[in-house]
Parts: structure tokens; C-alpha cells; sequence
């Protein structure tokens, strides 16, 4: 039987083995040493590598995002742990203007094989600043990989592939789910980039959903199973490159689609995804595709605010229950 | 490019009079391609300033590296580039180093340590003080030039990357080139108190150069490139210049932010290329019928390059989609999760 780790061990592992393996790596960010994050998602790795591997910076996100990118230019395959996801705004020309864009400005001369480690999630009770999910702002820029792992299992291996990767990628873990278990095997194992996991098979609804939300996916889908609805459940492990075709199959056999995302609805991935499934597989549809993102809202401090801005099981379920009727949804 | 040198000697003279003048022809060159309105969008001159990147440049190895400006062609031609690839770069042909997708803004030669201009004012200041941590991570011997105008000292990023350089004992130097303008602006009004004691705020060695004088910043850049292989980096230098042309090529009246008589006392009495000629002859190194010999067949170089480089073709329309990935031959394709 397989063993259940933590996303936040699965995390941990993937950077100590990787590191082994490959002394170009090292990892910077505010508290990442001693601390181990204030997620504690980074601990033991300077008793293994030692503070000229595993470094502490001062609270200057721009500088250490930039020199990062130096550091990958010249042999270096840093890996840049971001506190907060939030904190991407501080760093968006090193990761948008320079980062991104080097290899192409270079004419494939210059590469930037770096990670940038980051974070999302609401309901934590953290406010406006502490609390975004912002994976779409980063898919939107050419040049950028984003992976978005929904267990430990993906985490693990999403995040290997990508410190193997010769290009830039941003990988967002959810901070909720950092304690959550799942199997990860003993051996190792990678998972590559572009290719969507079917975690659920069904006929009537597909449910695309990143990051925690596949987990409430299942959850709705459970639930609709019980009344008869059978959901199929697709977790793009991706979102650049993005799994197309696993998505459109889908779409083409169950003829309604809900796309669930834990970022802002209007303009984001749940917008993006819609559209490709609109483009590309129109004339299966039997409903128009929904979309499910968080709240186009700061996000609220009071629980009972919050809750309110993000998708929840019984939410994709009664979408799902009512496209199945033939009712019209309209957006939120 | 020459191995740095202790001592210089007729030959490493020789190559400093050689590279400026090669600067200067390629930015005459470039200024005639715009007004001509051969070359696609606008550039930026760096006639003036010469003996900053041919003093600095002159003083490192081909592994050291050096991160660039918008106002980078004297950087790159300084560094060991070629006319031909350059030309063909600011005109977006196939040939250009960057295979024309980047243009005189983000004109990069890796191969001889030129890790790229950068259009974002600043905005390389994290990228040499990464390839600095980069060598002193990987035990590499390569130090890092970071050239800067006047105006990117007022970007935050600076003191962020200063900060760490310092804490880390990095092997870089921040090179400002102090031209006395930020874009339109005088320095003057943008910068307050000293660019030198910034820099020594935070325990970095500081110097002032006279940044027309391509000896006194060869012989400062030779020390502190060797001080920074010992480890005793980070250093800072603020090198007095002046840019003869507008911030870009299409800044041509000039009245309502500098005199003409400004201008013309900088080109006078205090060009680099004139001054360190005028030296040349005086040691009697060389006469001034063989230095004018050399200026011709620079000029005849980079009219060459420039016929070349009108001539050659632009980069096929396939390639649009190449290069956006390492790795990934097209991205079209790739972002749409083929395998």
C-alpha cells in the first residue's frame, strides 16, 4: 500500500531530491532557512543543503525575483519561494518583462530555467492581501508555465518537472491544503506538463476544476451521483500548457461543461478554459458552459463574507443538477 | 576581447582607440538609418559615453558578464560584438543576434558575456547581481558589470539588490553613467544628495571616475574586477559622461532642456575619442595620419555591415512562435497541450 504524505512533505521532498541531484539548484525567499517558511513547508532542507542553498533574503521581492533571473541566465536553477501569492504584484516586471520574456527576446540565446514557488487560497480568514488567487494574471503572459497541483501526489510531481524545466515556471499551491494527505509513492516519478488527469469518470457534466477545487468537483459529483447525475471530473494539472483535448473529449461526450476556479471569475482561467470549450466543441453542447471563479470582489475579511466569495460543492452541484434539467444559468 | 592586463601597452591603447571609434562609427551609422527611416521603430545613442563601456569592457575577460541599458550599443560593440549581427538586429533581420526579435532595445550576445540591453529602466540590476550569486554559488570566476544611467538610481530595485550584493559579498559592479540626464530631465532634479554615498550607505566601496578619460576607468575597472575574483565585492562606480545625441533618436530640439552651448563644450573640449587621440599622438605612439587611417576603415566596416544588413533577409514568418519556450519548437501549438 502506497504511504499518505502532506502536500506540504510532498513539497519538501521534491526540492530535496532534486537538489541532491543537481547542485546548480538553490532556493531563496524571506524565512525560507531556519523558518522553513511560516508554512513550515521548507523545514529540515538547510540542515541537509546548509545556508548557501537554501537563502534567506532580506523582505525585497523584486531583488531577489531579478536576481533569480540573473542566477538562471548564467547555470544557476533557482527555485524562488514566494510567501503569498499576492506578493507576485511586487515582483511582476522580474517575472513578466524579464523572466518571460529573455529567451524569446534573445532569440533562444538566453534561457531562464527557474521556479517560482507560490501560493492561494481563500477562507483562511487572512483579508484582501493575503488571500488572492492570482494564476490567471500569470497565464496571461507568454513565456510563463503555470501548474497548479490539486494533491500531494500532483505536487510532488508537478513541482519536479518543473525545476527540470529549462523555462520559467510559477507553481501555485493552495494554502489550505498543505496538511491535506494523499498517497505519493516511495519511487520516483514525474509528472509532465500539458497533460490533464481524469479524476473521475462520467457521462452527464464535465466539471473542470484547478487547484482545490477538483476536490470540491468530487465532492459535487458525489453528491450528484447520488441523485443519478454522473459528473466526470478533470484536473488540467496545467494550466500553461493547458490539456485541450482531454477537456474538449470530455465535453464531447457529456455536452455540458462547468469550469470551477478559485480565481476572480471575470477574465480568468475559469473565462479562458470556457471559451476554448466554446470554440471547440459548440456544436456538442446541449447548455451554455458555466463558469465558477471566486467572487469579483476583494477578498472579505469576515468568515461570513468570505465564505460567500469562493465556489463550493453544493454550488457546482446545483449548476450541474439544473444545466442537467435544461435550465438556463446565468453567470454570478 | 583582450584578457585584462596589468600593464598596458601600445596594443591594449591601440584597441581602446579602436573600440570607441567603433562605437561612435556605429551609432552614426544607426542615427542615419532612422533619419534615412530604413530601421524599423526608434534607438537610442550612445555617442558620448564611449570610453565608459570601452574603459569598463577593456578591463574584463570574455566570461565576465555584463548586463546592459536601453542605451546599450556601446555596450554590446564594447563587449566583442560583431557589426554585422548588430545591424541586422536593429533592422529585425534573420541574421541579427537575437534573430531580430529583439531589436536595439534588447540586443543580447551571449557569446561574449552580454547578457542583454533591457528597455525597462533598472530593470537588469537583479539580473547582474543573480549572475553574480551565480558565481560565487558555483565557484565560477566571472565578475558582473552592471551599467545603469543616472536615471535607473531612481528605481527601489537598486537598494534591494545593492542590500544583498553587499550582505553576500557578490562579485559585481554597478556602473552609472552619469550623462547628466534622465531622459528629458536633469539629473540634478530627479536625484537628491549623492549617488556615490548611497552606495557606500550600505558598506560598498564608492568611487568617482571622469567617465571621458577611457585610461582612468580602465585602470579602476582592472583593480576592482580583480578585487571582486578575491571576493572583496561589491563595488560602485559613478562615471561623469555626457550623451551627445536626445534620450532617443527622434529627441532632436533640445532647446528646452539643455543649451546647444552645453552640447557643444562636452563635444569640444571633452570628447573621449579626440582627447585619448590627441594622447596617442603626443606620446608619439601614433601620428594622426595613422589614426585617421584607422577611423576610415571603421567607417568602411560598418557601411559594409550596414549594406549587408539592409540587403539580408527578414526572419521567416514561422519563426513568430519559435524561441517563446526552451525547448518547445513552436508555442502555439504547445499551449494547446500537444504532445
Amino acid at each position: 500500500m502506497t504511504r499518505e504524505i502532506t502536500l506540504s512533505k510532498a513539497v519538501n521532498e521534491a526540492i530535496a531530491e532534486e537538489m541532491r541531484r543537481d547542485p546548480t539548484i538553490f532556493l531563496l525567499g524571506e524565512d525560507v532557512a531556519e523558518a522553513g517558511t511560516p508554512f513550515k513547508v521548507l523545514s529540515g532542507l538547510v540542515e541537509e543543503f546548509g545556508t548557501e542553498r537554501i537563502i534567506d533574503t532580506p523582505i525585497s521581492e523584486p531583488g531577489f525575483m531579478g536576481m533569480a533571473v540573473g542566477a538562471a541566465m548564467t547555470g544557476s536553477r533557482p527555485i524562488v519561494d514566494l510567501m503569498f501569492g499576492d506578493f507576485l504584484y511586487l515582483v511582476m516586471d522580474q517575472l513578466c518583462n524579464q523572466a518571460a520574456k529573455t529567451h524569446y527576446m534573445s532569440g533562444g540565446k538566453l534561457k531562464v530555467p527557474l521556479v517560482l514557488r507560490t501560493n492561494m487560497g481563500a477562507t483562511r480568514r487572512s483579508a484582501a492581501q493575503h488571500s488572492q488567487s492570482l494564476q490567471a494574471i500569470v497565464a496571461h503572459i507568454p513565456g510563463l508555465k503555470v501548474a497548479m497541483p490539486s494533491s500531494a501526489y500532483e505536487a510532488k510531481g508537478l513541482l519536479k518537472t518543473a525545476i527540470r524545466d529549462d523555462n520559467p515556471v510559477v507553481i501555485f499551491e493552495d494554502k489550505l491544503m498543505y496538511q491535506d494527505k494523499a498517497p505519493v509513492p516511495e519511487e520516483e516519478y514525474l509528472i509532465p506538463f500539458g497533460q490533464a488527469n481524469i479524476k473521475r469518470e462520467g457521462r452527464d457534466v464535465t466539471l473542470v476544476a484547478t487547484s482545490s477545487m477538483v476536490q470540491v468537483a468530487e465532492e459535487a459529483a458525489e453528491t450528484l451521483a447520488r441523485e443519478g447525475i454522473s459528473a466526470e471530473v478533470i484536473d488540467p494539472r496545467t494550466i500553461v500548457p493547458l490539456d485541450e483535448q482531454t477537456i474538449i473529449d470530455s465535453v464531447r461526450k457529456t455536452s455540458r461543461a462547468i469550469v470551477i476556479d478559485e480565481g476572480h471569475q471575470s477574465y480568468g482561467v475559469t473565462a479562458e478554459i470556457a471559451a476554448r470549450i466554446s470554440e471547440k466543441a459548440f456544436y456538442h453542447l446541449d447548455a451554455p458552459v458555466i463558469r465558477m471563479g471566486a467572487m469579483d470582489v476583494p477578498v472579505p475579511f469576515s468568515p461570513a463574507l468570505e465564505d460567500l466569495t469562493v465556489p463550493t460543492s453544493e454550488g457546482v452541484a446545483e449548476n450541474a443538477r439544473r444545466i442537467c434539467r435544461g435550465e438556463l444559468v446565468h453567470a454570478a | 576581447m583582450s584578457a585584462a592586463r596589468k600593464k598596458h601597452n601600445t596594443e591594449d591603447y591601440l584597441r581602446m582607440y579602436k573600440q570607441m571609434v567603433r562605437i561612435r562609427a556605429f551609432e552614426d551609422k544607426a542615427n542615419q538609418l532612422y533619419l534615412s527611416a530604413k530601421m524599423p521603430g526608434l534607438t537610442h545613442m550612445y555617442s558620448g559615453q564611449e570610453a565608459v563601456a570601452v574603459g569598463i569592457c577593456e578591463a574584463l575577460t570574455d566570461e565576465d558578464r555584463i548586463t546592459s541599458t536601453h542605451r546599450g550599443h556601446g555596450h554590446c560593440v564594447a563587449k566583442g560584438a560583431n557589426f554585422r549581427e548588430m545591424f541586422c538586429e536593429l533592422l529585425g533581420k534573420e541574421e541579427g543576434y537575437c534573430r531580430g526579435k529583439g531589436g536595439s532595445m534588447h540586443i543580447a550576445d551571449q557569446a561574449n558575456g552580454n547578457l542583454g540591453a533591457n528597455a525597462i529602466v533598472g530593470g537588469s540590476m537583479g539580473i547582474a547581481t543573480g549572475a553574480a550569486l551565480s558565481a560565487k554559488r558555483l565557484g565560477k570566476d566571472f565578475v558582473t558589470v552592471c551599467f545603469f544611467g543616472d536615471g535607473a538610481t531612481a528605481q527601489g530595485l537598486w537598494y534591494e539588490v545593492m542590500n544583498m550584493a553587499a550582505l553576500w559579498k557578490l562579485p559585481v559592479i554597478y556602473a552609472c553613467e552619469n550623462n547628466g540626464y534622465s531622459e528629458y530631465t536633469k539629473t540634478d532634479e530627479i536625484a537628491a544628495g549623492s549617488l556615490v554615498k548611497r552606495a557606500e550607505a550600505f558598506g560598498i566601496e564608492a568611487f568617482q571616475v571622469d567617465g571621458q578619460d577611457v585610461l582612468a576607468v580602465n585602470e579602476l575597472t582592472s583593480r576592482l574586477a580583480g578585487r571582486c575574483r578575491k571576493g572583496e565585492g561589491p563595488f560602485f562606480i559613478e562615471l561623469d559622461t555626457y550623451r551627445y545625441h536626445g534620450h532617443h533618436v527622434g529627441d532632436i530640439n533640445r532647446d528646452y532642456y539643455r543649451t546647444k552651448e552645453e552640447e557643444a563644450e562636452w563635444k569640444d573640449i571633452r570628447d573621449p575619442i579626440t582627447n585619448f587621440g590627441k594622447s596617442l599622438i603626443d606620446q608619439k605612439m601614433f601620428t594622426a595620419e595613422e589614426l585617421v587611417a584607422i577611423d576610415n576603415d571603421i567607417a568602411a566596416d560598418a557601411e559594409a555591415a550596414v549594406d549587408y544588413a539592409l540587403k539580408a533577409p527578414y526572419p521567416d514568418g514561422s519563426e513568430v512562435d519559435m524561441h517563446v519556450f526552451a525547448g518547445v519548437d513552436h508555442a502555439l501549438d504547445y499551449l494547446r497541450g500537444a504532445r
